[in-house]
């Protein structure tokens, strides 16, 4: 005597889903988040081929461009789609002797979508010269979001930032949560002194100021090592503190999963204890990781730039949001070029839409519900 | 033949009559009409069971009567008459009815009659006490809310007499050591204590209707035995109505007088229980009863089953909502919905193997 | 205790003595003041092919001596004789958890919570074919055909073994961890409270199931449940336990005629009958169960006891086989007319005659 299961089409389509299909159907349905993801690939990718969003070398200088302002795109010329950006006109003070720059709406420079600039490397091995946007006359400087006291273009320096700021967030992620589910599912599964010893570590850790300790461990790095050597200590260290939270939350998932019957049925079955774990558990719970992950990276990304800041963190010449942040730390600056504050406005957004997606990823993946 | 179960006279009117009940839950997926017109009464004193299996709208109908369907669930039509005590001093006659299902959920008028007149057992009693205060206090709590229940005239009661209240109470349920008990917290009593606990604060402001959603689903046989005994016994003394829910058909036959049989939301039959267990008329009835092992059936025999299985809940077949699992389904039951009609003496079905009436959309 | 034909297959299996003990931790180092004994001395046999009931109420320990069988827990004592396939005697009890391994393919489990047995990240292919799997059985072709085969053995169609459990309704989430038990053809099933969950008609079918399959296989069965006509429905041989001991054990149609155990009969009138002309549903039994970590002296049945004397306060009485295959836990020198009294109910019962369509037969 078979059973008939009776269903339309759509209860098949659920039927054969799994569970990461399902969590994306539900994801969907958060509009903001759905919108925030896309904002967040789009960063992505700038992290992927920084240069191509740049419109020259961020290293360069020159002393006689600096707090040069905002030359602000504009799409229209005489109504045609000729996209250009007002020239900059500069003005000796004659009172304090400074060069002063300002934007002459009637001088042009045109400026082309996919046209050739300086020259780089695509992934460091192709390469090319194409850019997002460059002058027509490619001996031009433009400057999109204006230029910094050493007359660096603040928006090559923000795309690289980018690229430094969103890899550390999400490789100190990603190093927590391989420290908190493998310390956290050891301590669940296992129990007894085991689960002891990891749990008092996770309470120190966590009972211990966090910037004392940041500022510790970073001020222990050696001045001379190459900015790509700060980096990685930077990210090592943001996660060695940062791994706890989730820890515990791993090993109160495996506990409770450990009293399930069905990881009983596959202890019967004769399953060892690692597939039990990997098989059985931790899938079962990675949704969830992933949106608390999500939720993670925000701050880390904080942290970083807070270090940075600090000047305790990624040190110049590398470049991220918090090394950007520096340039605008006194009033007098500020005062100059307020335009070198636009980096904040960038974390801030960033941070915005990490928090956006990682609600909806939590509300989507968390609970499972029959 | 029969045993004795209480019945009220014949011509006292119903204490609570409902007509045509519709509750509906508006959901991302769909709608789902958890109760689709459900018609029963019950009589004062009577015991009336109220059996389904899951999903039959059994649990939202008794919400339902106390205004408690919690969005998105409402009530989208029918109703539901309450004939309410009679105030002090005047007699049966001057007992008003409301339509329970016209007045405003946390209206004062609903207020006072939950727990005063019509209470309420729910199934998991770990889940209705608060596990941060004493038994004693919440129902010490109750007691001062609904105190003219205990004191006629204007004076309220004090907290002591409350206290007193509440010990008389435990011992009436059979708690012993009352004293002591009333200050444990709910989670230091066991099973049976706690389901006392529960009838006790169920019946500590003398309701005349006392609904008991599944009281025994979470406790052994024995202590199941006890609790109904106590139930019959205190049923006997105070004269309470009883709404008996539950998916056990022993129970049902051990406890109610008046059976009603509800499948998808809808009654498909309805009458004394004897008439129910002896000569059941529709055929969901009588697969049911045939499909339980009994203490003194045959053993190791292949039961006779309902083929197929519970729809779901957005998937309602049309016409009679039994008909895709009935043996004796014929053409016209796809096509309509029987409506509740007499069947005998005193049952009502909804079938058309008995009648032809169609239920009014 | 022996069993009664010398020339009887040896039992499939025997525990003897089977004792299980929680240790009741308190304060801040864990000092052990107690220990709770949820299984306190159990013996049975288990011959092949038969269906032995364990029933009880909550907290008589049934559910843990069925996992002390598994080896889910370690058992704190006694012994638990399994004759494998290959005819060899080993002792679960003692087993090492590498000798364990290969064994597990031939006891199973069936779960009581069909929400939570089932993986509900695999599919059912993967979630039937996990013990396949992990036991090295067949390639990737050959573990889906045993998969289809499982799943139409228990009745559901083989193409839906690519959709996940939440896509099927309680009883049929039941039918497939039947059929993930049955995967590695087991000699032994615990069936854990099988049906509690499921409602009343879907009960039925799953417990046709099992019996269809039992004839089909030649399973044996430990079947452990509360609901007394269930178990009897299915049950060839019935354990009582209460507190962690086994008070009464006998074959099902001696167990409800003749119950020789006070418990036993207290627990046959307390189940309300599906009919209201026959009285049932009695509370006889009075006060509560008394906890596993502070059992009573002597007989733990004393206290709640009709039949009680001062030797049951004292003394623990031993499991005695009153009449053939029938052993109850109590004394025999103390005559209790229990069978009186049930036959007084069965009287009344004789005199019933149908119930819906199916006749009662007077024994």
């Amino acid at each position: 005597m078979t059973v008939d299961v009776a269903g339309s089409v759509a209860e098949d389509r659920v039927a054969v889903a799994s569970n990461w299909k399902l969590v994306w159907w539900r994801f969907r349905r958060h509009h903001l988040a759905m919108a925030s993801g896309v904002l967040l690939i789009f960063l992505y990718l700038i992290v992927v081929a920084p240069d191509f969003f740049a419109t020259q070398d961020p290293e360069r200088t020159d002393a006689r461009q600096a707090f040069i302002p905002v030359q602000t795109i504009r799409l229209f010329d005489d109504g045609r789609l000729a996209p250009w950006v007002p020239a900059i006109v500069g003005k000796r003070n004659p009172v304090t002797l400074r060069m002063e720059w300002t934007t002459d709406p009637n001088k042009r420079v045109p400026v082309r979508f996919f046209a050739p600039g300086f020259s780089w490397k695509l992934f460091g091995l192709i390469p090319t010269s194409i850019h997002l946007i460059a002058p027509v006359d490619p001996n031009q400087r433009i400057f999109l979001l204006g230029s910094d006291r050493l007359g660096r273009d603040q928006w090559s320096r923000i795309m690289h930032g980018t690229q430094t700021s969103m890899t550390v967030g999400l490789v100190a992620v990603a190093l927590s949560v391989v420290l908190g589910v493998v310390l956290g599912g050891i301590s669940g599964y296992v129990g007894g002194r085991t689960d002891q010893v990891i749990q008092r570590l996770i309470e120190l850790l966590q009972s211990v100021p966090t910037i004392p300790i940041w500022l510790a461990l970073s001020a222990a790095l050696p001045r001379d090592w190459t900015p790509i050597q700060v980096f990685f200590a930077i990210t090592v260290i943001l996660s060695l503190v940062g791994w706890t939270t989730l820890g515990r939350e791993v090993r109160g998932r495996f506990l409770a999963l450990r009293e399930e019957d069905f990881v009983l049925a596959a202890r019967l079955a004769g399953c060892s204890r690692m597939r039990i774990i990997l098989r059985h558990m931790v899938p079962t719970f990675l949704s969830h990781i992933i949106a608390t992950s999500s939720l993670a990276i925000p701050v880390m990304i904080i942290n970083e730039t807070s270090l940075s800041f600090l000047g305790l963190g990624i040190r110049p010449p590398a470049i991220s949001w918090g090394v950007l942040l520096q340039e605008a730390q006194n009033i007098q600056t500020l005062a100059l070029a307020p335009w070198l504050l636009i980096p904040g406005l960038v974390v801030i957004v960033a941070v915005l839409a990490f928090n956006l997606v990682g609600d909806g990823l939590r509300d989507a993946a968390d609970p499972y519900s029959h | 033949m029969a045993l004795d179960r209480p019945t009220a006279p014949a011509d006292s009117p119903p204490l609570l009559s409902v007509r045509n009940l519709r509750v509906s839950f508006a959901l991302d997926e769909g709608l789902v009409r958890a109760v689709d017109g459900t018609s029963f009464d019950v009589m004062p004193g009577q015991v009336l069971g109220v059996v389904g299996e899951s999903g039959c709208g059994k649990s939202v109908t008794m919400r339902a009567i106390l205004q408690l369907v919690e969005r998105p669930g409402r009530i989208t039509s029918g109703e539901i008459h309450f004939r309410r005590r009679p105030p002090s001093g005047g007699g049966e006659d001057s007992a008003e009815t409301v339509d329970i299902a016209r007045l405003p959920p946390r209206g004062p008028v609903m207020r006072d009659i939950r727990g005063g007149e019509i209470a309420l057992i729910p199934q998991e009693p770990m889940a209705a006490f608060s596990p941060v205060h004493t038994v004693g206090d919440q129902i010490v709590e109750a007691i001062l809310l609904h105190g003219h229940r205990w004191q006629d005239g204007g004076r309220k009661l004090t907290r002591r007499e409350a206290r007193d209240i509440t010990v008389g109470l435990f011992r009436d349920v059979g708690i012993s050591m009352p004293e002591q008990r009333i200050d444990a917290f709910s989670w230091q009593l066991s099973g049976g204590l706690r389901q006392r606990a529960m009838i006790a604060m169920a019946l500590s402001c003398k309701p005349r209707l006392l609904i008991a959603d599944e009281p025994t689903t979470a406790i052994d046989v024995t202590t199941q035995a006890q609790v109904l005994a106590l139930l019959r016994d205190l049923q006997a003394r105070h004269g309470t109505a009883i709404i008996f829910i539950t998916h056990d058909l022993g129970v049902i036959a051990q406890m109610a007088s008046y059976v009603v049989v509800m499948y998808l939301g809808r009654v498909m039959e309805e009458g004394p229980v004897d008439d129910i267990f002896h000569a059941p008329r529709h055929p969901y009835t009588r697969a049911l009863l045939r499909s339980i092992p009994s203490l003194y059936g045959e053993t190791r025999v292949a039961l006779p089953v309902i083929s197929g299985a519970l729809p779901h809940p957005f998937n309602r077949p049309p016409g009679c909502p039994f008909h895709p699992r009935c043996p004796d389904a014929m053409a016209k039951c796809s096509g309509a919905v029987p409506s509740l009609q007499p069947v005998g003496t005193s049952q009502l079905a909804s079938c058309f193997l008995h009648h032809d009436a169609v239920e009014p959309e | 205790m022996t069993d009664t034909v010398a020339a009887a297959p040896p039992p499939l299996l025997e525990v003897r003595g089977l004792q299980k003990f929680f240790p009741i931790t308190r304060g801040f180092l864990q000092r052990v003041v107690g220990h709770v004994r949820a299984v306190d001395g159990v013996d049975f046999t288990l011959a092949e092919g038969e269906t032995l009931g364990l029933v009880g109420e909550s907290g008589c320990g049934k559910t843990t001596a069925s996992r002390c069988i598994l080896r889910a827990i370690d058992p704190t004592g006694g012994s638990i004789l399994y004759r494998t396939r290959d005819g060899r005697t080993v002792d679960l009890a003692t087993l090492a958890p590498r000798d364990l391994l290969p064994l597990r393919a031939e006891i199973q489990m069936i779960f009581q919570d069909p929400f939570g047995s089932l993986n509900p990240r695999m599919t059912l292919l993967d979630n039937v074919g996990e013990p396949l799997l992990v036991n090295g059985i067949g390639n990737r072709r050959e573990r889906a055909d045993r998969v289809a085969e499982l799943l139409r053995l228990v009745g559901l169609r083989p193409e839906f073994m690519h959709r996940f459990p939440h896509a099927f309704s309680g009883g049929q989430r039941q039918r497939i961890g039947i059929a993930r038990a049955l995967a590695t053809n087991p000699r032994l099933v615990v069936a854990d409270e099988p049906v509690s969950a499921l409602d009343v008609s879907i009960q039925a079918q799953v417990l046709n199931l099992l019996l269809e399959l039992q004839a089909r296989l030649r399973l044996t069965f430990l079947f452990v449940a509360h609901d007394l006509s269930v178990v009897r429905h299915i049950s060839d041989r019935i354990a009582v336990m209460y507190v962690g001991q086994l008070v009464e054990l006998a074959r099902t149609d001696a167990l409800f005629r003749r119950p020789q155990h006070p418990y036993t009969a207290a627990l046959m009138r307390a189940v309300p009958a599906a009919d209201p002309r026959v009285r049932s549903g009695d509370a006889i039994l009075a006060g509560e169960v008394p906890s596993p970590a502070a059992p009573p002296q002597g007989c733990y049945f004393n206290p709640r006891c009709r039949h009680a004397q001062q030797r049951c306060r004292v003394e623990a009485p031993a499991l005695r086989e009153i009449a053939p295959g029938h052993f109850s836990l109590k004394f025999p020198a103390i005559s209790i007319n229990v069978s009186s009294e049930k036959d007084r109910c069965h009287r009344h019962l004789c005199r019933v005659e149908t119930l819906g369509e199916r006749a009662f037969c007077s024994h």
